[in-house]
């Protein structure tokens, strides 16, 4: 185990070394996006009764900031990596596959939750918000950086350079994210897009993230977390089998 | 005893180019070995597949008698790499490069040998510098320093010495030389040929992914001993006997190829007898780089034929 621990802390050595590029420049952007977006809606869209558009809006943006840094997090690490050559460093030593996931997964998590914990405080002082039932709202946060921790090991192993995994990162994390519901809530669209939604498998996240803060929900947090969870380890799965057959890094 | 390397029968393709053809070589234990070949030889190619960084298409190999696909963890603690190419992590200082590649292998707290290794090779005074910043030569001695960490029995250094100054190069080889006493078995590549002659007891030669030369460096000196004299003539013409032996002309000298000291006393006579006057006589022995040529030019015209 000692492997997993020091690679675990390698990742998160390297992007705390970073912090004003991998903190500081997301929690500023999404703050940027709280400040414009509240200032333009608030007094024109209540998504749920009682509830005011900032105090909704800061749950989807904590979730939408989760998922790209922990997205960002394994993948830019990893790309780094192969395309710098030092990938050789991890393996050559007699790590697991096993290992070389759950490091990368768990790193991508806690640079998700230290953004996300970010803009989450920096959301208190825009509007007050309520946390109707913390351990939802940690089980979505969990589950989705999880998710995206591992969607981006392999978009990183995938991509032969950065224009590839540019490219990833804004035609499909990018519109999933923004498309989940983080400014709005899907009763809002027209049926084929509110259908189409629950193909998005971040819908679940987001949605079930707000129910963390709310108690209120367009689908039971016990479906949702079920969906994210197959999900997650389908990813899993299917990463951990990449590793094992060392698709692209060992060729 | 356990080789320290075996390969059986190992074949390589990317795609259409063969670049290991069924190579067999076995190095054991306490061996000082060299690899050498051409550019694109397969040396390289070959050191990836016994380190698990790519897989070979056909055949096995095994490190200490661990199978490197099937007993991959234990293949590869057993072993230490220092790659070819110049890869570093511009993120990390030195030290820390070093204790992240004791900790991959297991190793805890591994300080100690982390400042000998660092005082080895010269690098006490970077260690607390970021890896990208250090010079070309600096990165490869952290890279010796990394393929060291985990004390490895068997050490692969894929041109260790490039790019490394004089100074150092002495250091790294009395270190290694060192190593190979306390018992550890040493495989390097090089282009630098006198340095394979005067370190390593066996050698192979690799050409176009095949070993064409598998021998102690004492009988594949003595193999090829041919014995090389220069000479400077008054009159500056050599007689027609002694043609087939010359190799070149240069500088007004003859080069000739004998194939031992006793065909000097045949050129000698045959001079005197043409009333030819010797000015200059230089004999000297092959060295492994006139080997190298030597094995390299017959497998390439065998290769023709
Ligand atoms: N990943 C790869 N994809 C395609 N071809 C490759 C790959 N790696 C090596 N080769 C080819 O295999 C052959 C052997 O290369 P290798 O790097 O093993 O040579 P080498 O003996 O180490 O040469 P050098 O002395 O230049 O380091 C070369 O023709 C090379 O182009
Ligand atoms: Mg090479």
């Amino acid at each position: 185990m000692t492997g997993l621990w020091t690679l675990f802390y390698k990742e998160l050595l390297r992007f705390w070394k970073v912090g004003l590029q991998t903190i500081l420049s997301p929690l500023v952007t999404t703050l940027l996006y709280l400040l414009i977006f509240s200032h333009v809606l608030e007094s024109h869209v209540q998504v749920y009764p009682g509830v005011g558009y900032t105090a909704f809006l800061v749950p989807g943006l904590v979730m939408m900031s989760m998922l790209q840094n922990a997205f960002a997090n394994s993948s830019s690490s990893l790309i780094q990596s192969k395309m710098s050559g030092n990938v050789v460093f991890l393996l050559l030593p007699p790590l697991a596959y096993w290992e070389f996931f759950a490091a990368y997964v768990a790193a991508a998590i806690v640079r998700g939750l230290v953004v996300g914990v970010g803009v989450g405080l920096a959301g208190l002082w825009f509007t007050p918000v309520t946390l109707a039932h913390p351990l939802w709202m940690m089980a979505f946060a969990l589950a989705g950086c999880a998710m995206l921790g591992a969607m981006g090991i392999i978009t990183a192993l995938w991509a032969s350079g950065y224009d590839q995994m540019a490219a990833v990162q804004n035609f499909i994390i990018m519109p999933l994210t923004f498309l989940s519901g983080v400014f709005y809530s899907i009763h809002s669209l027209p049926p084929f897009w509110q259908a189409l939604s629950h193909y998005n498998p971040f819908f679940y996240l987001i949605d079930g993230f707000r129910y963390g803060f709310f108690g209120v929900s367009d689908v039971s947090p016990e479906l949702g977390l079920l969906i994210v969870g197959t999900c997650f380890l389908a990813l899993s799965l299917a990463t951990l089998a990449l590793l094992k057959s060392g698709y692209k890094l060992r060729n | 005893m356990t080789p320290a390397i075996e390969i059986r029968e190992v074949h390589k393709r990317f795609g259409s180019l063969h670049a290991l053809r069924g190579v067999d070589l076995t190095v054991e234990q306490g061996e000082f070995f060299a690899l050498l070949g051409p550019n694109g030889a397969g040396k390289t190619t070959l050191i990836n597949i016994l380190a698990g960084l790519s897989r070979a298409t056909q055949g096995c190999s095994r490190v200490m008698g661990y199978d490197v696909v099937a007993d991959y963890r234990d293949a590869r603690r057993a072993l230490g790499v220092v790659p070819q190419e110049l890869v570093y992590d511009a993120f990390f200082t030195v030290r820390e490069m070093l204790r992240f590649q004791s900790g991959y292998f297991g190793q805890r707290k591994n300080d100690v040998w982390i400042d000998e290794l660092l005082h080895n090779l010269g690098l006490t005074d970077k260690a607390d510098i970021y890896t990208r910043l250090l010079s070309g030569g600096m990165k490869r001695r952290v890279l010796v320093a990394q393929a060291l960490v985990h004390k490895p029995p068997v050490i692969v250094l894929d041109e260790p010495t490039a790019g490394v100054d004089v100074e150092l190069r002495q250091n790294l080889w009395e270190f290694i030389r060192r190593l190979n006493r306390d018992g550890h078995t040493i495989v390097l590549t090089t282009h630098y040929l006198e340095e394979a002659e005067t370190l390593c007891s066996r050698i192979a030669m690799l050409k176009e992914g095949q070993v064409i030369a598998l021998d102690t460096t004492h009988n594949l000196l003595s193999a090829h001993a041919a014995v090389q004299v220069r000479l400077k003539l008054n009159p500056n013409r050599l007689p027609d006997v002694l043609r087939p032996l010359l190799a070149a002309e240069k500088a007004g000298c003859f080069n000739l190829v004998l194939n031992d000291y006793s065909g000097l006393e045949v050129v000698l006579a045959t001079l005197r007898e043409a009333s030819v006057v010797v000015d200059v006589l230089e004999v000297s022995k092959p060295d492994l780089e006139e080997v190298f040529l030597r094995i390299m030019g017959q497998a390439g015209k065998e290769a023709a034929r």
